[in-house]
């Protein structure tokens, strides 16, 4: 295999497994076997790697504040001013959090795990407006990432944030709640058709007592668990919540389901159907490993052939972080981020639903392209934004309050947005090898082949970077 | 910075001549005098979950004064519509709009097993799924993809904001969102952008680059179509001074222009009134109707307001009974409110809200928010509901 090919490939393995590589990494990774390549990718990172940013114990002091506030019927002005300020708090601590996700994923030197992070954030998709399960279920996925499916699916399911997003907190005895054994087999492990009603019914009585404590870990309430006799899949027993997820691990399907999930979201939209057979024999050979599933996926052959490689649509946080990276771009008022997030329709922490974002060519509508295709004039030039963007629903409360104070301002008069971002240039631009020509640097920032009128475009090019901004706003660079 | 270019410094010049293979043939190209007659739906989305009870008040009601001790609208300030019903004081510009008979009040519109998330509940309503079902098409968007008459062109549909709702996302088309046709226009024709559409036949075989060159393609024809066509307007109707009204303002100028456009989409948010509701609602129902007015009476000086009809809904309703911070919290079912210059039933459309008869302090609704979808898509859309709804819903007699 030539040089030039391996240099292709590993761009496209990080392009894929991580938010794309520098230069430098690049060169001395193409020296390498692709095996070894991925191996070093599936490493685990000798650091600590969670999130810490939200402080566990000063959630738990204003959860308790705010559980007394609420139960308590007449509040003063005061309480109810205190009651205000602690939703005001959790909702900036929520964006910071946010924040400091996307910050991590500019950094990381685990991309990979940060990638599956992202990936397993779509998968279990979850809201919850308290910021400490928030980064609680985040941890989870990033810690559990790449180890045992099992494990990792058990977290999720005894997680506050999941429990409360999907209402187990109200599945007791006698009144099971549904919401989260539906949405366990429909979305989470094994797909639609391949479970009964009877089969959700049956395995939320299984689930009937998980449940969280005031202070946030996982309870379970014997007193409210259904111990009755449950038939599920075929199966009798007096299954608990643990047994309802092995039986579904037993079936081949749940590793059908996530394989597929995992092809369209790290090689292809379209599934292939032999391939994805391929990744799930392997998934569920190896008892759900997810390295093991990984790294099939990324040393088979056809990961890296034409129809794979430059053909997917990034999606908004590909795209921002991959921007961010390649560029050292350092973000003065990182509230931008999350303005970005939201008029790109990919607000990270608020899934449109439970079914996580749809993806593919569903991220791109006139205006988000154009949009897409002005941010990295913005972010690289330091531009203005003339775009102001929905208001998240959830965020409504907050502006029917904002809205008394600014009752007659004028929403024309208010001042342009400036995303108010640097690009290290010179650090990106020692980056690349002495003498590279602009058509080499638009070969390496691009994914996609180049065609003739690319080529001619830049040809002209004196500049590396006016060619860079060039082709990161060219539509060809929102594909990987 | 100019903000005309999408970069610093191009050095792009547009030149030579537009080549595009005929799948991707400009707009421009196409005939577009196919229609005669032209009717128009408007969407008015008010965001929050607006609390119908204080809106159109059930002032005839008892009920209603128990269960709201300190933010009930006294008998003497509503605006009485008949013995039971009235409309907010705050809605007084909607008066003569209803005594026209152009309007409709529909009660009790939701849906079954209601959620209360904002989120969630707006994505039901946008999308029009079942409770638990999970849609990633919006059901404007599933008309647009229904292959009716006009639905060719992406302008068909047009949001007037800076980002597209769900609503309007089809599986293959998606409407378009904008708030300024010139700003568009000129980041259509910046140089920069014009060059990435010349010569373009290379890629075209490949979806998904295929399909960005496709919307690109299509959003310079619509920015231009749009821009020359509603540019010559000019409006002679005055508007109040506010987001929302400029809104309305600039689809009233896009109908009026005679934009071949079949669906417009316009939200007003802030309804989420927890605290200190009696404020905070009354501002924007004042908002919401006085620029309603102005653009319902600016249609009919334009005899246009025959060929549209709007409606307004919200993702919920309000509980019956307040909180205790002078608010509501998220309740269920909610009125909805339809406008237009041929309406078949005109004032209250069904009963009033039962108070007496709530499912654990909530109001049961009373007909399927896709009922009224339904309606619209067969009686004034064209189209058969079940195509877009993914099973029939049963019409309704407002239209």
């Amino acid at each position: 295999m030539s040089a030039k090919d391996n240099f292709s490939k590993v761009k496209h393995l990080y392009n894929r497994a991580g938010f794309g590589i520098s230069y430098p990494e690049l060169n001395k990774l193409s020296k390498k076997n692709i095996s070894k390549v991925v191996d070093g990718l599936l490493e685990e990172p000798k650091k600590d790697y969670a999130i810490t940013l939200v402080n566990d114990t000063e959630s738990r002091r204003q959860m308790l504040v705010q559980s007394g506030l609420y139960a308590k019927k007449d509040l003063t002005d005061d309480e109810k001013k205190m009651r205000r300020e602690i939703v005001q708090m959790q909702n900036k601590v929520s964006r910071d959090l946010n924040i400091a996700w996307v910050s991590k994923m500019i950094n990381t030197e685990s991309p990979l795990r940060e990638k599956m992070t992202l990936f397993w954030h779509g998968h279990f998709a979850c809201r919850n407006n308290n910021p400490m399960y928030a980064q609680q279920l985040n941890n989870i996925q990033r810690q559990h990432g790449l180890g045992s499916f099992r494990t990792l699916l058990v977290e999720v399911s005894k997680s506050p944030a999941m429990l409360q997003y999907l209402n187990n907190q109200q599945n007791k005895k006698g009144k099971p709640n549904e919401n989260f054994a539906r949405e366990l087999m429909e979305l989470f492990t094994l797909g639609r058709g391949n479970y009964t009603e009877n089969d959700i019914k049956e395995s939320a009585r299984s689930f009937t007592g998980w449940s969280y404590d005031k202070d946030g870990a996982f309870i379970f309430r014997k007193t409210q668990h259904d111990d009755g006799t449950k038939t599920f899949f075929g199966k009798i027993g007096n299954f608990e919540g643990e047994n309802i997820i092995d039986i579904i691990l037993e079936k081949p399907e749940t590793a059908t389901f996530i394989s597929k999930k995992v092809y369209k979201f790290f090689v292809n939209d379209n599934p292939n159907d032999a391939h994805i057979k391929e990744l799930a024999d392997h998934f569920y050979n190896s008892k759900y490993n997810i390295s093991e599933l990984m790294r099939k996926l990324f040393t088979s052959e056809w990961f890296y052939n034409p129809e794979n490689v430059g053909t997917k649509i990034k999606s908004p946080a590909e795209f921002l972080i991959g921007l961010s990276r390649e560029f050292f771009v350092t973000y003065n008022k990182p509230q931008v981020l999350i303005q970005l997030q939201s008029s790109l329709g990919q607000y990270l922490f608020n899934p449109p639903n439970v079914a996580g974002w749809p993806g593919g060519q569903n991220w791109i509508d006139s205006s988000s392209l154009m949009l897409r295709m002005r941010i990295p004039s913005l972010v690289l030039n330091d531009g203005e934004i003339d775009f102001s963007g929905k208001a998240d629903p959830e965020d409504e409360a907050v502006i029917a309050l904002s809205r008394i104070a600014t009752t007659n301002a004028n929403s024309n008069n208010k001042p342009k947005s400036y995303v108010n971002a640097q690009a290290d240039w010179p650090k990106f631009l020692d980056t690349l090898p002495k003498g590279l020509s602009p058509l080499a640097l638009t070969e390496f920032l691009l994914q996609p082949k180049l065609n003739d009128k690319i080529t001619k475009m830049v040809s002209d090019n004196k500049g590396l970077r006016s060619t860079a901004v060039e082709i990161t706003s060219m539509p060809e660079y929102q594909l990987c | 910075m100019n903000r005309r270019n999408f970069l610093r410094n191009t050095g792009f010049v547009a030149a030579g001549s537009l080549f595009v293979p005929a799948f991707m043939k400009p707009l421009e190209a196409m005939a577009l005098d196919e229609l005669s007659l032209y009717k128009n739906l408007v969407v008015v989305q008010l965001s929050g979950g607006n609390d119908g009870l204080n809106t159109v008040v059930p002032f005839g009601n008892d009920i209603y004064y128990q269960k709201r001790k300190n933010i009930a609208i006294k008998p003497e300030e509503v605006i009485k519509l008949n013995d039971m019903q009235s409309l907010n004081p705050n809605m007084q510009a909607l008066q003569e709009i209803y005594d026209q008979g152009w309007m409709t009040i529909i009660n009790d519109v939701g849906y079954p097993n209601p959620d209360r998330s904002h989120f969630r509940s707006m994505d039901i309503w946008q999308t029009g799924s079942d409770s638990n079902q999970f849609l990633s098409t919006g059901w404007i968007g599933r008309y647009l993809d229904s292959n009716c008459q006009t639905c060719k062109f992406p302008y068909t549909a047009i949001e007037v904001d800076d980002s597209l709702s769900l609503a309007m996302k089809g599986q293959t088309k998606k409407g378009i969102a904008l708030k300024d046709p010139a700003a568009l226009f000129r980041n259509t024709n910046d140089p920069f952008f014009k060059s990435m559409l010349q010569n373009d036949k290379e890629h075209l075989d490949e979806d998904n680059l295929g399909y960005l060159y496709k919307t690109m393609i299509e959003t310079q024809s619509s920015a231009s179509y749009i821009q020359n066509t509603s540019k010559i307007y000019k409006s002679q109707a005055v508007y109040p001074q506010s987001g929302f009204s400029n809104q309305l303002k600039t689809v009233s100028k896009f109908i009026s222009s005679g934009l071949k456009t079949r669906v417009y989409y316009v939200s007003l948010s802030g309804f989420d009134t927890h605290v200190n509701q009696l404020n905070q609602q009354g501002n924007l129902l004042k908002q919401y109707s006085e620029g309603m007015s102005a653009f319902l009476k600016d249609l009919k000086s334009n005899n246009k307001l025959d060929d549209t009809l709007v409606v307004t809904f919200s993702e919920f309703g309000r509980r019956v009974e307040q909180n205790a911070s002078n608010g509501t919290d998220h309740g269920t079912a909610n009125n909805m409110f339809v406008f237009g210059g041929r309406l078949k039933k005109q004032g209250i459309f069904n009963a009033a809200p039962n108070l007496s008869d709530l499912d654990t302090g909530d109001l049961k609704y009373q007909l399927d928010f896709r009922q009224v979808y339904g309606t619209i898509l067969d009686k004034w859309l064209d189209v058969n509901n079940a195509d877009i709804l993914n099973k029939k819903f049963n019409t309704l007699d407002f239209i």
